[in-house]
């Protein structure tokens, strides 16, 4: 039986550690609304989705009662609007009545983000493709809780450079219809290479059209536990706090695993997977930043970084493979700038730049996320930014993404403010320098020698 | 059966335990085992309790344990016994 000393340290995880579980995401696919008449199709999302979701939040919410554990988010994830709207959506304003048809879903089901107005572009875009990504900034405007992505590119298939050049303009275009908002829309579009199709975490979530009908997909999120947990072994050598980050990190996806088998049962809809994923709030003592200060670096992007990352990513997977059944989505350690505390004060500082993320994307989930950059910063390097961050997916046969912030109005040093688990972030600095002829040759890159492995 | 952990953490006084299991004992709530330790100052009682015999509701359950904790000054949690057995045990 259970003895008091494992129910005091479960408990402490949760009251004093910030363990919870940050999203059960429902998985909802829409293929079966499609048609060529725009109001029907409207209406068949809009009953779909109130359906098959009319429980989630009240599921959420006895599971959280019940185990005495946080739920923090309640979503729903859908097929990419791309593939529902292109036999009806002639126009941008079509295309964005279906982004308010899935924001009053949202709202009705009480889910505070819906993800999936989304392309899966890879090679080329189809001309539904290029309607979705161009009504984006209007669809970001006018809706609350819609997040958008797009997927440019994959290491099967390379990197289309023309959506590439059209997304950093889409993301500019973006950021001036949410300018008295500090640029917000830009928080809910992600750009992805090998977006994966169960991820529950969002801006990126979509429902991919390899899953089933629906889908329940959970993330837990712990930084804080692994940080505590390592503060008793400082000073010891690497294969202690290798074991020490691995069982935690077993500790925390158990949980996830039983929320996820739980929502799975009283919603009637088959469990998916358990995302591994690290996943900071701006609160204090939630954050990856300081687990990698507290590994021995005296601020998140100090030399050191990228291996004290690589290492932390790989043991919070080796700890978590064996506690579910099914992990999938992004699982590694998330490194936004706005979302964590640590990264926020190691920006402030001087010590982490957007070069350093970078690297740092090359050996954690997911990309660089959530960074403000200057308002005034050219589409083209946008752009730029964007193809270098797919080129690192595309040949580390990896997931990586972009969201990227350029804050009309705002330069480097200023701080934005975004508001609740988004946070905020100093304005950073982008290398200045010109990528436009490489941005404008169009076309596409083709896949890597090593996706040939038939 | 269906196992219950209740947890009692709080500034140690005369009368806590039997303020808790008289409110058991009137629910027809059966105590399987109960422990507690004194941690900084703080006492922590843990109770593994089958709620199967009750009539109540596990959340009218917790709310009422909930209810008994702020009157005597504690703080009572009920949990399902699955979160800890998921994360400390194969």
């Amino acid at each position: 039986m259970i003895n008091i000393q494992e129910v005091i340290e479960t408990n402490k995880m949760i009251e004093q550690e910030n363990l919870d579980v940050r999203t059960i995401t429902l998985g909802i696919s829409l293929l079966d609304c499609a048609g060529p008449d725009l109001s029907e199709v409207n209406q068949r999302i809009y009953n779909k989705i109130t359906h098959v979701a009319k429980n989630l939040a009240a599921a959420g919410d006895k599971i959280q009662r019940e185990f005495g554990i946080p739920i923090v988010n309640k979503r729903i994830s859908v097929t990419p609007i791309s593939l529902i709207g292109s036999a009806c959506c002639k126009s941008i304003e079509d295309y964005v009545t279906i982004a308010t048809t899935l924001d009053k879903a949202a709202h009705e089901v009480g889910v505070n983000f819906i993800g999936g107005y989304s392309a899966l572009v890879t090679k080329a875009m189809t001309a539904s493709d290029e309607l979705l990504i161009r009504s984006i900034p209007k669809a970001l405007q006018v809706t609350e809780r819609v997040c958008s992505s797009v997927n440019v590119g994959s290491t099967k298939t390379g990197i289309d450079m023309n959506a590439v050049k059209l997304i950093g303009e889409i993301i500019l275009e973006t950021a001036e219809h949410t300018k008295e908002h500090d640029s917000i829309g830009c928080a809910k579009l992600v750009v992805f290479c090998n977006a994966p199709d169960d991820n529950p975490f969002m801006a990126g979530s979509f429902h991919g059209i390899t899953e089933g009908d629906a889908v329940i997909n959970v993330g837990v999120s712990g930084p804080g536990v692994v940080k505590r947990a390592l503060e008793t072994v400082r000073g010891e050598d690497f294969e202690t706090l290798c074991e020490t980050i691995k069982r935690t990190a077993f500790k925390i996806t158990r949980v996830g695993q039983l929320v996820a088998m739980e929502a799975s049962k009283i919603l009637d809809i088959p469990f998916g997977i358990v995302d591994l994923s690290l996943a900071p709030t701006p609160a204090v003592g939630d954050s990856v930043a300081e687990i990698l200060e507290e590994i021995g670096l005296e601020y998140a992007g100090a030399p050191g970084t990228t291996a004290a990352l690589a290492l932390l990513n790989d043991q919070v997977k080796k700890g978590g493979v064996m506690a579910s059944s099914f992990v999938g989505g992004l699982s590694g350690a998330f490194i936004p700038v706005s979302e964590d505390q640590g990264m926020i004060n190691a920006v402030e500082a001087g010590a982490l730049t957007i070069e350093k993320l970078e690297a740092m994307t090359c050996v954690c989930s997911v990309g660089l996320d959530m960074i403000a950059i200057p308002g005034d910063t050219k589409a083209s390097t946008i752009s730029g930014i964007i193809a270098d961050e797919m080129a690192i997916g595309m040949i580390n046969q990896k997931t990586t993404a972009v969201r990227i912030i350029p804050v009309i109005g705002k330069s480097v040093g200023d701080r934005v403010e975004f508001g609740g688990l988004l946070g905020h972030a100093p304005v950073m600095k982008v290398n200045g320098f010109s990528c436009d002829n490489f941005i404008n040759r169009g076309g596409r890159i083709p896949a890597p020698i090593h996706s040939f492995k038939n | 059966m269906k196992r219950t952990v209740i947890t009692v953490v709080g500034k140690d006084k005369v009368g806590i335990i039997a303020k808790v299991c008289t409110y058991l004992a009137n629910n027809s709530i059966n105590i399987l085992d109960i422990s507690q330790t004194i941690i900084q100052d703080f006492f922590n009682m843990m109770m593994i309790v089958d709620t199967s015999m009750a009539p109540k509701k596990f959340d009218e359950i917790a709310e009422e344990l909930d209810q008994i904790g702020s009157e005597i000054g504690v703080v009572i949690k009920t949990q399902h016994e699955d979160i800890f057995n998921k994360m400390h045990r194969i």
